[in-house]
């Protein structure tokens, strides 16, 4: 059959699992996931994207030409308070320029997601959607969303310290095969709980002061690992704990609620928003101290504005806390031995520092 | 007999080796360059170490490897100690002087800041995207001038009024002195306005925010160029101190490593003898192609890097 429909969307960590749970509830359509982002897509999204684009423009199109390779013939992609919000259309017309056809839909009206347009987005690919199985499973990909990022943050305090290797990482798969099971949202809960306890349970050997990290920075690059070259796998393998702030739960929900605490607790520094997460950095910085943190990485796509702004300010306010910090710029030619120096010497510098304070 | 620890730093430019015993005394040095073959650069430099070594009853017990082939050599040697190049200049600096507070290090292809307080390290800072400012630089606009770079920083210090040269970039800067040079600038006035482009770059780079105070330690090969010792004099008003083993600090501070450590194992230098063979593989099973070099020994494969997962791991 010609006109069947199949839909794709762009790789963002592992985020596909929720977006094709929901995709595959809301559509009769196929949904077919991009292939995982390796140096070919890379390279093919930097082949058809301006050059002084931000980063992520290229990974989505690279993800985006493979899956239309792939028989995609619908594309979804979001937007946001950056140049994230052009994307789409930049994109969408990129696409269309190289003869490929499909129908392509933005899930933010304007700059807002709302649940309106959503809906009326899904209505328009799947014409016999009811609002309530729309509202329901809408939400259920929401708390499965908010699930994962709870787990994960128990994965990236402990996951470097793990005794038998790859525990986390195999746990963390099963429960994902058993989360996109679930219908309801009693049954979803009782498996979260159940995989929490059993993550709780994996052996680990930490230490009382390991060292802790904390990563901030840009969304793209912080939640998706392939642009920060495995960052997070490197610092598990130096014995780090990690933080990371974003996530898609902070970004959809608990970002709207925060914001306002979080200027008022620096205004010594900033009086308005950065544009994307740039305050919320700032921020992060005072409450990374706060927490004891030993040092900060912060991460960003080459080419990222807001991050740009933001990064004068967190130097500064990381130098008045005494806080070390290292600003790390991902580029499609970014050279992985220099990333890995830096951050050995950054390792090194901690270490130092730890062990002259106990 | 004595013991020996052998630190070896291989550069992209230039390869360097050092012997210290117990109490950092230097047993034997050596400097080569490394002419895009560390391997054989290191071969070499472990045959010189050697003669200096001979006859002194001195046993190398110890290997530190640092610098940009440090993974390579150190596998290859079998080291105990492979480290990054930033710690490995602080701590061999700071073993020489220890109340440094500021590295500015500025090599063949990469420059670095490193600013320390009380013996740690507090930060640092890297080139990350370009090599402007840097050792090549100054050696390729040598040639351009038919001055041997060398001399560079002698023919600097005459001048008496230094040109202005664009300082951002590389590009800009040779395409600025080419001009400067068809405007009819003199020799001396141009490498003069060179050697503080670099200076002025480094610090507008690498040093940007960073508080630099005194004593300042000024290391790697551009440090035996007076005139940007003079440049930097001037822009920071402060002195500055470059030590005469300077070139070799890396190599000392990761040998100092290696004994630290304190695992002891006899190094035979009979390893010179042997024949290594590097080869880059390309993994196919994925569309990443992960670049995996392998490193044989006489067709015996003795390591294997570069695959980003399990499904490209070599073995044998």
């Amino acid at each position: 059959m010609e006109n069947k429909k199949v839909i794709s969307f762009p790789h963002l960590g592992n985020y596909y699992i929720p977006i094709k749970y929901l995709l595959n509830h809301l559509t009769h359509a196929e949904v077919v996931e991009c292939p995982p982002i390796t140096k070919k897509t890379v390279e093919l999204g930097s082949k058809y994207s301006p050059d002084f684009v931000c980063l992520p423009f290229k990974y989505n199109l690279g993800n985006f030409i493979e899956a239309l390779e792939q028989g995609a013939n619908i594309l979804m992609q979001a937007g946001g308070g950056c140049r994230f919000g052009y994307y789409a259309d930049v994109q969408e017309q990129i696409l269309k320029d190289l003869g490929y056809h499909f129908k392509f839909f933005c899930l933010n009206d304007k700059d807002h997601l709302t649940v309106t347009y959503l809906y009326h987005i899904f209505k328009s690919i799947n014409p016999k959607l009811h609002f309530f199985k729309f509202a329901h499973y809408t939400l259920l990909t929401l708390l499965m969303i908010n699930y994962m990022d709870r787990i994960d943050r128990i994965i990236r305090a402990n996951i470097g310290f793990e005794i038998e290797e790859n525990s986390f990482v195999h746990l963390q798969q099963e429960m994902w095969k058993n989360f996109t099971k679930k219908k309801h949202f009693i049954t979803l809960t009782k498996s979260y709980f159940h995989y929490k306890r059993k993550m709780k349970k994996i052996p680990v050997r930490k230490e009382e002061n390991c060292l802790k990290v904390g990563i901030i920075g840009e969304l793209y690059t912080s939640m998706e690992p392939f642009s920060s070259y495995f960052l997070e796998k490197q610092l598990a393998k130096m014995n780090i704990e990690v933080k990371r702030f974003t996530d898609i739960s902070y970004l959809l929900v608990t970002k709207r609620f925060k914001v306002k605490g979080l200027l008022k607790q620096i205004k010594k520094y900033c009086t308005y928003q950065i544009g994307a997460d740039g305050m919320d950095n700032v921020a992060r910085v005072k409450l990374l101290k706060k927490q004891n943190y030993d040092g900060i990485i912060h991460i960003k796509p080459f080419g990222c504005t807001p991050e740009i702004g933001a990064m004068p300010i967190i130097q500064r306010i990381s130098s008045d806390l005494d806080m070390p910090i290292i600003f790390f710029s991902f580029d499609t030619q970014t050279s992985e031995e220099g990333i890995k120096t830096r951050l050995e010497a950054f390792y090194d510098m901690l270490k130092m520092r730890k062990e002259k304070k106990s | 007999m004595k013991k020996g620890y052998l630190g070896i730093d291989i550069g992209s430019i230039s390869t360097k080796g050092i012997i210290i015993g117990k109490e950092d005394q230097i047993l034997a040095k050596a400097y080569l360059w490394t002419k895009g073959n560390p391997i054989e650069a290191v071969t070499n430099l472990l045959r010189e170490l050697q003669k200096q070594i001979a006859g002194k009853d001195i046993v190398v017990v110890a290997v530190g490897t640092t610098g940009s082939a440090r993974k390579l050599i150190g596998t290859i040697l079998e080291a105990s100690v492979i480290k990054n190049e930033i710690t490995a200049h602080a701590v061999g600096t700071m073993s020489k002087y220890p109340d440094v507070k500021t590295i500015l290090e500025i090599g063949g292809q990469d420059s670095k800041i490193i600013l320390l307080e009380d013996g740690i390290v507090t930060d640092y800072a890297m080139n990350t995207l370009c090599a402007a400012g840097t050792g090549s630089f100054l050696s390729s606009q040598a040639k351009r001038l038919d001055v041997p770079v060398e001399q560079f920083g002698k023919i600097a210090l005459t001048s008496k009024n230094p040109t202005k040269i664009a300082a951002r970039c590389t590009v800009f800067a040779e395409s600025d002195l080419v001009h400067k040079a068809q405007m009819g600038y003199k020799k001396e006035d141009i490498i003069a306005g060179l050697c503080n482009s670099v200076a002025q770059n480094y610090l507008n780079n690498v040093g940007k925010g960073k508080k630099i105070k005194s004593p300042i330690i000024f290391q790697g090969g551009v440090s035996k160029n007076v005139g940007v010792v003079k440049a930097f004099e001037t822009i920071l008003k402060e002195d500055i101190i470059v030590d005469e083993i300077g070139h070799l600090m890396g190599a000392l501070g990761v040998a100092i490593l290696a004994r630290n450590t304190g695992q002891e194992r006899m190094f035979d230098f009979k390893v010179t003898d042997h024949s290594f063979e590097t080869r880059g593989v390309e993994c196919n099973r994925c569309p990443n192609h992960c670049e995996i070099i392998c490193i044989r020994d006489d067709k015996k494969l003795i390591d294997a890097y570069g695959n980003r997962c399990e499904r490209g791991a070599i073995k044998q």
